[in-house]
């Protein structure tokens, strides 16, 4: 397992520098501007020295390269410097990813950002995942029965409803008609004592009930499939002939075989959540992840929307890996090596 | 052959009838047999005869719904089982009735240690820690017949082959020293040499440990070599009961003639093509009302159509349910 490991993890190397590259010839060929959204008194001439000092003037392969240096160098470095206090080799004067629109370092606003989507998005995704298990599991059970039906009704609404009408729906009925939650989360707001505390939650309860509808929606379906493909199982009927308790069958012999899928499947959702929820942040005000990228997107604010994406990708291949390697754990059959 | 011991399981006019989208199937038919103890009870009859829906109907193993037990008794240890509450029957199934299916490559469940899964029952009914329940577990396995049995307990069902995990279910069967072992073809998906392998231990485990076994098969030749006594299914009804011997020397159902026709014989010249029964076997939409065989058979006549045959008995633990034989009954 650990042999396995390895090589893949070796084998990721090339694949990410590759995916790196493509993203930044897709970005490069867009037809965007970084100086569009300037004001349009700025005469062509200034223009083109504005692109030029952003390094535009470069051929791609330059770019790319120093892109490269920033990004899987200097940045690192800076991580350690800030870490362990000290002054690594060209800590004075060191290039980092800037973004053209702020001109602030791009990790620092990830770092800035990512505690509000992982407190929304993360938590939307745990909630989801604790519900849809034990509906899953009762729903391939009862399967046909009243609890079913609902779950699949649910399911339904959950699969085919987007985030920005639930969004907006729950805003409407919560926060202006009966006032129990505030419809803006405020990033501002720091959890110092119980009341901060309290406040905190009562500005996640929406966003993360409409985004754990959506992953309660699509887990449970997986895990009810999954329960009713081993409810019919030979060993389940052994099991039964053993004398085990129903609950003892279902819950430990039918259950562990179910999960295996299910446990992939959740594995590979979770870099979604550090994409953030694009629309469900832009309904409820949350300045997380999917913000940042929009509004690199829109300014053309191309050294953002490139690191944003290449770690897109990082933690995509990164939980593809675990994936594979959680397989293998819970699945006695299945050897890598 | 253990002659005239106690019965340890008396089942009497049991009914299962599963409910389909097709509308109902009479799977099995008031069927009534007995198993004395210590006694090994074949039971033979072709692929939907109903031999297995009846043994797991004994033991309340078939997922209801669809299946509905109609009515009968089955009288283990003094109580009827099919009246008996879930939780009872749960302490008996495993504990005093052991089970060893068909397909032991599907039958153990592949994420858990041959171990845990045969400490299960052990600690369950036994109410050992697992410390006693993992002496006994290789215990078990070393009665079985797998080698190096403290070693294999660790390892995982994939790890073992056909006949072994055969072994290990049959070890499972066996955990709680059960009075009845039900072995629901239990050698069809190995092959002959495994087969005989496990013929072998059945039979050496029986004289061990003396309990009663009901041993389903579709193979004549298997119940030749093991069973004390006979029972012909056919269309959900049991049609002829006899020991052993009087089945092969003096059959009496036209279908338990053509079943033995069927068996090739390997000395002699092979001057004939291997005998078949000609047609299906009946659909069993409702409760039969006419003997079940008629359109198979060589022998039926207008009587057949009308009236289902009652098993009627011709001599010494042999009855049939056939008119001919009734009528020779009574010529005698």
């Amino acid at each position: 397992m650990l042999n396995y490991t390895l090589r893949r993890l070796m084998f990721t190397v090339p694949v990410l520098l590759f995916i790196s590259f493509i993203i930044f010839i897709i970005l490069d060929m867009a037809p965007n501007d970084p100086t569009g959204n300037l004001p349009m008194t700025i005469p062509p001439d200034v223009r083109e020295k504005i692109r030029e000092s952003l390094g535009l003037g470069q051929p791609l392969p330059v770019r790319y390269f120093k892109w490269c240096v920033q990004f899987f160098i200097n940045e690192p470095l800076n991580i350690i410097d800030k870490m362990f206090d000290v002054c690594t080799w060209g800590c004075e004067d060191r290039l980092r990813v800037r973004s053209w629109a702020t001109r602030s370092p791009v990790v620092d606003l990830i770092v800035e950002r990512m505690p509000q989507t992982l407190w929304v998005v993360g938590m939307s995704y745990v909630v989801g995942i604790i519900l849809a298990v034990p509906i899953g599991v009762i729903s391939a059970y009862k399967q046909y029965s009243w609890f079913d039906q609902a779950g699949t009704f649910v399911s339904m609404v959950g699969f085919s409803v987007p985030s920005f009408f639930s969004g907006v729906l729950v805003i409407v009925i919560f926060s202006v008609q009966l006032g129990w939650f505030p419809s803006i989360y405020d990033t501002t707001l720091k959890v110092v004592d119980w009341d901060t505390f309290m406040m905190q939650i009562r500005q996640m309860v929406m966003p993360v009930m409409v985004l754990a509808l959506q992953t309660t929606a699509q887990i449970s379906r997986f895990m009810r499939a999954s329960m009713l493909d081993n409810l019919n199982m030979d060993y389940v009927r052994t099991a039964r002939a053993k004398g085990m308790k129903e609950t003892t069958v279902l819950l430990v012999h039918v259950l562990r075989n179910s999960l295996i899928p299910v446990v992939t499947v959740i594995a590979l959702g979770i870099p979604a959540i550090f994409g953030g929820a694009i629309i469900t942040e832009a309904v409820f005000k949350v300045n997380g992840i999917g913000q940042l990228l929009i509004i690199g997107i829109q300014g053309a604010d191309i050294p953002l929307v490139q690191t944003l994406t290449f770690i897109f990708a990082v933690l995509i291949v990164m939980f593809n890996l675990i994936a594979d390697i959680l397989y293998g754990i819970l699945d006695p059959r299945i050897r890598y090596d | 052959m253990p002659d005239g011991g106690p019965l340890v399981l008396d089942v009497q006019n049991l009914n299962t009838v599963f409910a389909t989208r097709g509308g109902e199937v009479h799977a099995v038919n008031n069927v009534s047999f007995s198993l004395k103890k210590g006694e090994l009870l074949g039971v033979v009859g072709e692929s939907g005869s109903g031999k297995s829906v009846t043994m797991m109907s004994l033991i309340g193993l078939l997922p209801s719904p669809p299946a509905e037990v109609r009515n009968g008794k089955v009288m283990f240890d003094g109580r009827d089982l099919l009246q008996t509450d879930a939780n009872t029957l749960r302490d008996i199934r495993g504990a005093r009735i052991g089970f060893v299916f068909q397909d032991p490559m599907t039958s153990l469940n592949p994420v858990f240690t041959v171990g845990y899964q045969l400490r299960e029952p052990l600690i369950r009914h036994m109410g050992m820690n697992k410390k006693a329940a993992n002496a006994r577990a290789v215990e078990l396995l070393d009665l079985v017949g797998i080698p190096d049995a403290a070693q294999r307990l660790k390892d995982f069902p994939h790890q073992f082959s056909g006949g072994m995990r055969q072994r290990v279910m049959i070890a499972i069967a066996l955990a709680c020293d059960p009075e009845v072992l039900i072995a629901d073809e239990p050698t069809t998906a190995l092959d002959v040499t495994i087969q005989a392998q496990i013929l072998e231990l059945v039979k050496e485990l029986r004289q061990k440990l003396g309990m009663a076994i009901i041993w389903i098969t579709h193979d004549l030749g298997v119940i030749a070599g093991i069973a004390d006594r006979v029972m012909v299914m056919y269309g959900g009804q049991v049609v002829e009961q006899a020991p052993v011997r009087e089945i092969f020397k003096n059959p009496q159902h036209p279908y338990t003639k053509a079943l033995l026709q069927t068996i090739p014989h390997v000395s002699g010249e092979r001057s004939e093509r291997l005998q078949v029964i000609e047609g299906q076997p009946p659909m069993l939409g409702a409760a039969p009302t006419a003997c079940p065989f008629r359109d198979r058979c060589d022998v039926s006549h207008d009587r057949c159509e009308r009236e289902n045959p009652e098993r009627v008995n011709t001599g010494a633990g042999h009855d049939v349910a056939c008119f001919l034989a009734e009528k020779e009954s009574m010529n005698a």
